[in-house]
């Protein structure tokens, strides 16, 4: 594994820049603690109550590693303490979401590929729903959705539908033209029919592009999960762990949720790097 | 072609009659073919040459029911391009081979012989004899791209072959290869024809291919696309590679190559 030494510098490195902007940003208020207790500090005194703060701006590496590992491992699954339970509230959104986003994202996509009034119809549309920024809409999704008796997961599911069809749209889009003039040519000698033409040749042709939006749209359920936690009051689930923090300066609770989402899509995007990587062996493509 | 010849011993199989084809384009109409009149006989193995831009590939794929012509009429077996094309009545071998890198060579072939529902029994059949009859025997279960250039459109020839049809249409398959792999194919498509006694159309811009190929070669130039010169090929049917050193083949040589240069606008 000679990646190991690389890879294992870049952590350090970066690991040594968090120390050192934990230092420089919790010293202000460890000099304002002493001034107001009216004693001296000494350097090494002032960089270790830096790291070991109660509500510093920035936790340090290890504080941050401390709140992951008691929430995590420490907790019952089942507490509304562990970070697991919210970490699962929030993938069940993102999973439900992306799975609509995907299936909306696919019909959409062979709609434009087949008839040419929804290219021009329905893809500004597409690309206008992208423009608005989604912590605006969100709440409104909620409330509409709400008031309408629809309230719970599907709501948030519904915000990550919003932002993971897209990528699957374009990618799709892209992917089922992918094949060449010859290539449709050569099935329209052999008289075949739309749905042998799209099973065929189409379709295997945009499964490259079909893992890329994929993993792109795993990224954004996620987000927009989280973003859809945000206006229901932040009852449970990453958001909910996030706005709650803020609410009372948990900084160290916001960072240990941030990496437990950030752990979460990377975990869901290897695996559907792995997926990726097992369907095109076997279709002979990679 | 007159109407007392022996209609079994030279069957008319494509029939082109004042045929006309204008494309529209930004620069204003382009005449693609322009009073095209053809006859092609069963089991011929006829080539069209000419500069870029002459039109033989646009014939071609007129046959082929891919274009569509502006006038005029062309006849396959007898019947409009549309419907022998429905009827597979032939087989097309484009430029690029054109394999499915997720297929392997055996599933690419087997690809026409699924849309047009054979038996899987059969498949298999028709796959293991054509790949037999391309030299490729053995390599049903490699990917396209562990075969070479020359191997692949030999593939793609195979894939044309596989549903039988009476009828191949080739637009430079051997275009996109080395010379000497060229004189390979051409030796081998060659065995083919003289085998399965197919009427094969061929698209070139080399003038040798051409005529050793060829039983009757069709000089085609640009601007309006349209036939110059039909020559009627004398050499005899067995064909050694030799054969190009010949004075009959030189001369042949030298007629396509009279009739390319004054149909050829140099502007």
């Amino acid at each position: 594994m000679r990646h190991v030494l690389p890879v294992l510098t870049v952590v350090a490195v970066i690991v040594a820049i968090w120390y050192a902007a934990a230092v420089w940003l919790n010293a202000q208020w460890a000099l304002d603690m002493a001034k107001r207790q009216d004693r001296e500090m000494s350097a090494s005194e002032l960089v270790l109550d830096t790291w070991s703060q109660e509500k510093p701006k920035l936790p340090a590496p290890h504080q941050v590693a401390t709140e992951l590992w008691k929430t995590t491992v420490e907790k019952k699954v089942t507490s509304k303490r562990s970070l697991v339970y919210h970490a699962w509230v929030t993938l069940s959104a993102t999973l439900l979401g992306f799975a609509l986003g995907t299936a909306l994202g696919f019909a959409l996509a062979v709609g434009i590929v087949y008839m040419r009034v929804m290219d021009m119809s329905v893809m500004p549309w597409v690309i206008a729903s992208q423009t608005i920024p989604i912590l605006a809409i969100a709440p409104m999704i909620i409330v509409v959705l709400n008031a309408v008796g629809v309230s719970g997961l599907l709501p948030k599911a519904m915000i990550s539908m919003y932002l993971s069809f897209f990528p699957v749209v374009v990618g799709m889009v892209k992917g089922l033209r992918a094949p060449s003039r010859m290539m449709l040519d050569q099935m329209r000698t052999w008289n075949a029919t739309k749905g042998q033409e799209f099973l065929r040749l189409r379709l295997p042709s945009s499964m490259p592009y079909l893992f890329a939006s994929l993993k792109i749209a795993m990224a954004a359920s996620l987000v927009g999960a989280i973003v859809g936690e945000l206006p229901t009051g932040a009852v449970a689930g990453l958001g909910a762990r996030l706005l709650a923090g803020s609410y009372y300066g948990q900084t160290i609770q916001i960072w240990s949720a941030l990496f437990m989402a950030a752990a979460v899509a990377a975990f869901m995007v290897a695996l559907i790097g792995l997926i990726q990587r097992v369907t095109l062996k076997r279709m002979g493509m990679s | 072609m007159t109407a007392e010849e022996p209609e079994i011993a030279h069957r008319t199989v494509i029939e082109a009659s004042n045929l006309n084809l204008t494309f529209e384009t930004n620069d204003g109409p382009v005449h693609a073919l322009r009073d095209v009149n053809l006859q092609v006989g069963k089991g011929d193995f006829v080539s069209f040459i000419g500069p870029s831009g002459c039109g033989k590939t646009t014939f071609l794929r007129v046959m082929a029911d891919l274009e569509q012509p502006t006038s005029g009429t062309v006849l396959v077996n007898g019947v409009s391009p549309e419907e022998a094309r429905k009827a597979r009545a032939y087989g097309y071998v484009f430029q690029a081979a054109g394999l499915y890198p997720w297929r392997t060579i055996g599933g690419n072939i087997r690809l026409p012989l699924e849309i047009m529902g054979y038996d899987r029994p059969v498949q298999a059949k028709r796959v293991k004899e054509v790949l037999e009859l391309v030299d490729l025997a053995g390599f049903e279960k490699k990917y396209p791209w562990q075969l070479s250039g020359g191997m692949q459109q030999r593939a793609s020839i195979a894939r044309a072959l596989a549903f039988d049809a009476d009828i191949l249409l080739m637009d430079e398959p051997f275009g996109a290869l080395d010379e000497i792999v060229r004189d390979h194919l051409n030796e081998q498509l060659l065995a083919l024809w003289a085998r399965t006694q197919k009427t094969i159309c061929f698209v070139t811009h080399s003038i040798p291919e051409a005529v050793y190929l060829s039983t009757k070669i069709v000089v085609m130039s640009p601007r309006p696309g349209r036939i110059t010169d039909v020559i009627e090929s004398p050499l005899p049917q067995e064909r050694p590679l030799e054969i190009r050193d010949t004075p009959e083949f030189l001369e042949i040589a030298h007629r396509v190559r009279e009739g390319l240069r004054a149909g050829h606008a140099y502007d």
